[in-house]
């Protein structure tokens, strides 16, 4: 052994090299986020570059024409249906996370300003709508929203209508409700833990210097939870523009979205070139939409002051 | 607000602050036991005592943000009852500041007076001046997240001090800041409270901070006032062994009441001989024993073949060296305790070595009964 270190200087000098290239804090850094890293790349970064490639080509029957082409972009931005789909699919995206927000900011409030002791706990029971399949809580609201359901029979036994009324169900509405209650606790937990951070002396030193509750509440807490806000509304935003299930269960013809459309393209219609392209513009608008969300709600903070 | 001249104390008659026969009861824990106290218009008045001694608590319920089981609390001549914390006419520097991160100087100053919907040009005025009397003027636009301590202080004092409010609360407002800041800022308010002539009430734990900057102190203990009285009288002439102690060393010496008359006691004491002392307020004779004490600083050592009227002869035992001062413990045959003497070191008092006699002069007046 001492023979052979001694005879092969060379080998001892690449061995400490190696060593050295291994201590450096650029090398470790590597090794560290490389479990992580790669497990990005293989599961998100690949599959998006998959997407976008696809978009690029066209569909010829069963085999794929890699040539580079536009006209699947000029199809999902110009035909008419497609640009309904992808404005409805905005629209009830804003309509939900603007209701979610609003519903789950007294919660969260109560919940952070009141919960005393058991703040815990009322988290923990926000989650038990969880325990159940979102498939079994989206087909609850068909019994609610329904012809023979709930609400009709309700509305009917109180003489409110006349009639069971066909507009609950299977519209853009039904979609939004049911969107919104699903999404509530995932809005809660964001504007739960801003509030948390909230220092109490802020709201007394508000009420120190003339302000009452309401207006304490506008001038201080509510500019302060602005960051939880508007991860709430982007946690909320961005999934539900995607979402196919429930506008598929209480959708009907008139709750479609984008996203049954490029489910379609990907399945029925076997058209990938085309799904991936009406993929990546969502993908695009989406961005836009969740950045303007941002800007807008930092305005309104500021403009609070 | 008019200026008045600092050596020139102002008549403190009118009562700004009544705290009548105040409770304020957590389940069977008292934080506050039955608390009367008078605050007069344009005093500066601490609230002094070790934590959970209720002194924050009774501060609370003068500025609103908590209510007395029981008793009255008046501002003004007005009654507090039912008015909330907004509506009083009272301001708070709170501990931590409570600077509004999401604003920047300004309009933390100016946020009590968007309320008053004054004139643009009158309230920029108003906070104008409010900044110029912290000395923070030119600082207006920079956010609270890039304020130092000192400044973040500042900035309190003026937010409070703009609503020009009857009464400024001010709940250890120098706790957290370094010892140095700590010392300047205690002058700074001092002058700063005789400049605008506004009843402050200070809370603390600082002895040293009470003496400095008050007027009048109440010492607290255990959820009970125990003593008001300027700082002088405080230091000089506890009421019982627990306020002299808290306010600095005292040296305290067992003794037989010999007499009691009127207003003065005569005791004997083993080291000190026979002494005629003033009888404390409220003295209840416990027996024919009594507390006297006397403050370290009170005994001078005597050099050589000096002689003073009264003197103890004893020995140093321990010497501990504190730059300006020196503390000697001094063991005086006859007394259980060995008295603890502070001596300024201009005469060589951090030279003298452990086991060396010594004479100690005092005076007479300097020993004050206490109770226990």
């Amino acid at each position: 052994m001492t023979a052979a270190a001694e005879g092969s200087p060379a080998f001892g000098m690449t061995r400490a090299r190696r060593n050295a290239l291994l201590q450096s804090e650029p090398v470790q850094g590597f090794a560290l986020i490389s479990p992580t890293f790669l497990y990005a790349l293989i599961l998100l970064v690949l599959p998006i570059l998959v997407v976008v490639a696809h978009s690029f080509w066209t569909q010829n029957y069963l085999t794929i024409d890699r040539t580079f082409t536009l006209e699947n972009y000029r199809a999902a931005l110009t035909e008419p249906i497609y640009r309904d789909l992808l404005w409805r699919s905005l629209y009830i995206s804003l309509m939900v996370s603007f209701f979610t927000v609003v519903l789950a900011y007294p919660i969260a409030y109560f919940i952070s300003f009141h919960g005393g002791r058991h703040k815990s706990l009322w988290l923990f029971l926000i989650t038990i709508p969880f325990w159940t399949s979102y498939l079994l809580r989206v087909m609850s609201w068909k019994v609610i929203l329904g012809y023979n359901g709930v609400l009709n029979s309700g509305l009917m036994g109180l003489g409110v209508i006349d009639e069971p009324s066909t507009a609950l169900l299977y519209n853009s509405s039904a979609v939004i409700i049911t969107l919104t209650h699903a999404w509530a606790a995932f809005a809660v937990l964001p504007i739960f833990v801003s509030l948390e951070k909230v220092d109490r002396t802020l709201v007394e030193a508000a009420t120190d210097l003339g302000d009452g509750p309401i207006r304490s509440f506008l001038r201080v807490t509510l500019p302060l939870s602005a960051p939880g806000i508007i991860s709430a509304a982007l946690i909320v935003m961005i999934p539900t523009v995607g979402d196919y299930v429930t506008p598929k269960l209480v959708g009907g013809k008139d709750g479609v979205m984008i996203a049954n459309a490029i489910q379609a393209q990907f399945g029925k219609a076997s058209n990938w070139p085309l799904g991936a392209a009406l993929s990546v513009t969502t993908m695009l608008i989406v961005t836009l939409m969740a950045g303007a969300t941002v800007v807008i709600i930092r305005a309104a903070q500021r403009l609070a002051r | 607000m008019p200026e008045r001249p600092q050596s020139e104390r102002p008549q403190l008659e009118r009562s700004m602050i009544e705290i009548r026969n105040v409770t304020r009861s957590y389940g069977s824990f008292k934080a506050l036991d039955d608390a009367s106290l008078t605050i007069k218009e344009g005093e500066f008045f601490s609230l002094l005592g070790p934590s959970g001694c209720g002194k924050t608590t009774l501060l609370r319920m003068i500025a609103g943000f908590d209510n007395p089981t029981s008793g009255l609390i008046s501002v003004d001549g007005q009654s507090m009852q039912g008015i909330p914390a907004n509506r009083r006419p009272t301001n708070m520097v709170f501990q931590s500041y409570a600077i509004f991160p999401h604003l920047n100087v300004e309009q933390n100053v100016a946020y009590g007076l968007k309320r008053l919907k004054l004139a643009g040009t009158e309230e920029k005025r108003r906070v104008e001046e409010a900044l110029g009397q912290v000395s923070l003027t030119g600082l207006g636009k920079r956010l609270a997240t890039e304020l130092s301590g000192g400044q973040r202080q500042r900035v309190a004092l003026a937010r409070a001090l703009v609503m020009r409010p009857k009464v400024l609360l001010l709940d250890e407002p120098l706790s957290a800041l370094d010892k140095k800041l700590r010392e300047q800022m205690q002058v700074e308010l001092r002058r700063l409270q005789q400049a605008v002539g506004i009843t402050f009430v200070l809370v603390t734990h600082d002895q040293y901070e009470a003496l400095a900057m008050s007027d009048r102190i109440a010492v607290m203990f255990g959820g009970r006032i125990a003593q008001v009285a300027s700082p002088k009288e405080i230091y000089q002439r506890p009421v019982n062994r627990q306020v002299a102690d808290f306010l600095g060393g005292m040296n305290f010496v067992k003794a037989e009441i010999v007499e009691e008359n009127g207003a003065s006691l005569v005791v004997d004491t083993l080291g000190f001989g026979r002494i005629k002392t003033d009888k404390p307020k409220a003295f209840i004779r416990n027996g024919g024993a009594a507390t006297l004490g006397i403050r370290p600083e009170r005994l001078r050592v005597l050099w050589d073949n000096a002689t003073a009227k009264f003197e103890v002869a004893g020995k140093v035992v321990e010497r501990h060296y504190f730059g300006e001062i020196t503390h000697l413990i001094v063991e005086i045959p006859g007394l259980e305790k060995p008295l603890s003497v502070t001596e300024t070191n201009d005469f060589g008092a951090d030279d003298i070595p452990v086991g060396t006699s010594i004479r100690l002069a005092y005076d007479p007046d300097a020993l004050v009964a206490m109770a226990d």
